[in-house]
């Protein structure tokens, strides 16, 4: 099956969008928005730890 | 994308990378250090304890303070007085003369209530020093600097060009596959277009406002020949002053110039940051932005009053934004941890890259892009 760009980016978007609420959030106040930011940024790092550590799924890619 | 397009796109990517990635990689590694470099001087060289206050405690006088510091350092100016901004500390730093050279003055700290002196610090040096001069300028001044800013600009355009490659690349692929138990290139290239499409933000952010605290000395100077001299303009064609009035006066005209902002720095007149016959006190606010958008108040030195009091220009706002977003110092330690984490994957991202590249630098360009087109396996099960 040949994807769409809307099937590729749809995921990276959602976490730029994480990325750059987390960015912004910690320059506008603290406490809450300090932990809004770790998450927003934190998400990507979970997601690559997932990733790299989880056994490759059958049929993934092949 | 037509395989032309894509082949243009592909060389971008290679060849911005491959210029910059050696220099990157020093900037992240050198980095990651200076994220903790709070943490890391207060370790090694902790703050003075502050004595509590009792009623026959004296109370500060800035000019006594001014006063003392010179004393203590015969022959040599005040160029800056500024303060910590959680505690009630405050510093002075003095040089032989008022602009640099020399880069780097005298410190000698103050508790901000007393005006009682500790211990002066110790002159810029060691491990911290060095991670800062090879982060910033490469101890080439402004040309550092640029060229520095001119490598985080091909960090752009490779991640431009990278999110390009990226698309063909994912066609058949589920988002943040990793094909392990083939070949290590095929899963090392999955690595690298997960982890660079993951941190694709904070990379950009980063990189962009590391380009703009490259260009610091060239705004400095956008401002003195702007907005600093159009402030200043009346006092123009006077003599330069003998020796600046009173210090305490001028902090308390910009104390109640705005009331609810605190004092930062004070820069004396002659210096960089002020004009010959002021003191440019610069106050913060008190949210995690208003304290990095630094608001000067300019108070004549000889009579005490304020001469003016203006937003700094939009060019100069955006620096100050740029360091809380490049420095990642403005959401408590685990923002810092973060960072540093982001940090260890851009530079996991360039190995990687260059990793790539390594493997297939002697292939035949076609042999690369058919990699790019559909995940690469269509290539793999052809080996």
């Amino acid at each position: 099956m040949k994807r769409g760009a809307w099937m590729i980016f749809r995921w990276p978007l959602l976490l730029a969008l994480l990325g750059g609420i987390g960015l912004v959030s910690a320059l506008v106040g603290d406490g809450f928005f300090d932990l809004l930011a770790w998450l927003g940024l934190g998400v990507p790092l979970a997601l690559i730890a997932v990733a790299w550590l989880r056994p490759t799924r059958r049929g993934a890619g092949r | 994308m037509s395989p032309k397009t894509l082949r243009t796109w592909y060389l971008v990517h290679k060849w911005t990378s491959l210029v910059s990635t050696l220099f990157l990689l020093l900037l992240c590694l050198t980095g990651l250090p200076l994220i903790f470099h709070e943490e890391i001087e207060h370790t090694f060289d902790p703050h003075p304890e502050l004595a509590p206050l009792d009623a026959a405690s004296p109370r500060i006088d800035y000019d006594d303070v001014v006063a003392r510091a010179l004393a203590a350092r015969p022959g040599e100016v005040v160029r800056f007085v500024f303060f910590e901004k959680d505690e009630p500390l405050g510093a002075v730093l003095s040089a032989p003369t008022l602009q640099p050279p020399p880069e780097n003055g005298h410190i000698q700290p103050f508790d901000a209530r007393t005006g009682e002196f500790f211990e002066p610090e110790p002159p810029p040096g060691g491990f911290m020093y060095l991670m800062l001069k090879l982060h910033t300028d490469l101890f080439l001044g402004l040309p550092g600097y640029l060229f520095l800013g001119f490598m985080g600009l091909l960090l752009v355009a490779s991640l431009v060009s990278g999110v390009v490659v990226y698309a063909p690349f994912m066609t058949k692929l589920d988002f943040a596959t990793v094909r392990r138990g083939r070949s290590t290139r095929l899963k090392w290239l999955d690595l690298h277009n997960l982890l660079g499409i993951a941190t694709l933000v904070w990379v950009l952010v980063v990189g962009v406002t590391g380009v703009i605290n490259t260009l610091a000395l060239p705004i400095l100077a956008l401002w003195q020949g702007g907005q600093l001299a159009e402030m200043t303009a009346p006092y123009r064609d006077q003599p330069p002053l003998a020796s600046p009035g009173s210090l305490h006066a001028a902090l308390e005209t910009a104390q109640r110039a705005a009331p609810d902002m605190r004092v930062s720095l004070v820069a004396f007149p002659g210096t960089q940051f002020s004009s010959q016959h002021h003191y440019a006190v610069f106050m913060r606010g008190a949210t995690p932005l208003t304290e990095r958008l630094l608001k000067p108040a300019l108070v004549d030195a000889q009579t005490g009053e304020l001469t003016d009091m203006r937003e700094m220009p939009w060019y100069v706002r955006t620096l100050f934004l740029s360091q809380p977003l490049h420095f990642g110092d403005y959401g408590g330690l685990p923002l810092k941890l973060i960072w540093a984490l982001l940090d260890v994957v851009a530079i996991v991202l360039l190995g990687s890259g260059l990793y790539l590249w390594l493997g297939r630098r002697k292939a035949p360009l076609e042999r690369r892009l058919a990699e790019l087109k559909g995940g690469g396996a269509a290539l793999e099960n052809a080996e």
